[in-house]
């Protein structure tokens, strides 16, 4: 592991709660946060002036299906003042897979929560319109959990019989 | 035929397939990066013109071709169904590029096992994307199928 960055030595001195851990390899920081701060810490890297992320690029999640605790949601920022990129991950439980919504913070995450929840099931407490973005309503589960039967599908109309020869 | 008389004999079948089949109207149904091909068979390099297939109308009411052109998944079905029972008769259906055709290796949740669980398919172009000399020659076979068919008048 690579010398830890000045800006990840910023964060845990100013959270010594929250963080659990924290990665830094060639000038890619990650801190994993607990889902309980979440919006604490975002909303401070957001405002305090050494830091300014003003731009949410992405949220994503990994579904690491065996292991506890079962998700991981990933928050991509990036200071267009400062020229500084974070991502920060919060582990999230199968048993309670929820986690604050941060619309509130970055208007911009509407979308890509609604996205993780469609595909990961992940609810985003305090969303303000939590609903499938990609699948359609008669879709049943959430096709990028590792446990989805894989080629499982949810016609809406009824398919013609197909004569197949191989 | 003489030069003076100006007439000659046919069946009511083959005048009517060799009509139609240099009259062809297409309908683009473009879902997918196949349409970049789509573009290059229909301009000017490959010129589908040449075919007798030159004028994409945008209205399934105007057209007789019906070109899938890429991947179809589920959630567009429904689309691609409607579109398809819009147009009037004769009508005849293209599948363009292996996603229309089987699925192609998205073989997962989201993408229809090709769109003849959805419609009749009368040709069948493979490819990721298929190369325009590949469409061209659907294309003929798709014209030969029309000039030997029984030709119903509606
Ligand atoms: S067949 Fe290939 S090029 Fe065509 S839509 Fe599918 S993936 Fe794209």
């Amino acid at each position: 592991m690579a010398v830890e960055s000045a800006l990840i030595k910023f964060v845990k001195e100013k959270f010594p709660n929250f963080v659990i851990s924290t990665h830094s390899f060639r000038n890619d920081d990650t801190i994993v946060i607990r889902k309980e701060g979440l919006k604490q810490v975002m909303t401070f890297l957001k405002t305090d002036k050494n830091t300014l992320f003003n731009m949410l690029v992405d949220i994503t999640a990994v579904d690491n299906l065996g292991s506890e605790p079962r998700f991981e949601v990933i928050y991509h920022i990036l200071s267009l003042t400062l020229k500084l990129r974070l991502r920060i991950k919060v582990p999230v439980e199968e048993m309670e897979a929820e986690v604050d919504s941060i619309t509130s913070i970055w208007p911009g995450a509407n979308w890509f929560e609604r996205e993780v929840f469609d595909m990961f099931g992940i609810i985003f407490k305090n969303h303000p319109d939590l609903k499938r973005i990609l699948m359609y309503d008669e879709f049943e589960g959430h096709p990028l959990r590792k446990d989805f039967p894989l080629k499982k599908q949810f016609p809406r109309i009824q398919m013609r019989e197909v004569k197949t020869k191989y | 035929m003489s030069g003076e008389a100006g007439f000659l004999t046919t069946k009511l079948d083959e005048m009517l397939g060799w009509a139609r089949k240099y009259s062809i109207f297409s309908y683009p149904f473009v879902t997918a990066c196949c349409g970049m091909e789509y573009m290059s068979v229909s301009c000017a390099h490959y010129d589908i013109d040449r075919f007798g297939a030159g004028w994409p109308r945008f209205s399934p009411r105007q057209s007789d071709l019906l070109l899938v052109v890429g991947t179809v998944n589920h959630k567009i079905a429904p689309v691609l169904r409607k579109v398809w029972e819009q147009m009037a008769e004769p009508k005849w259906v293209i599948s363009f590029g292996v996603c229309a055709t089987s699925g192609g290796f998205y073989d997962n949740y989201a993408t229809v096992q090709g769109i003849d669980r959805i419609i009749p398919v009368d040709v069948y172009i493979g490819g990721c994307p298929p190369r325009p000399e590949m469409v061209l020659e659907g294309l003929m076979l798709l014209q030969k199928k029309i000039a030997s068919q029984k030709q119903e008048l509606f």
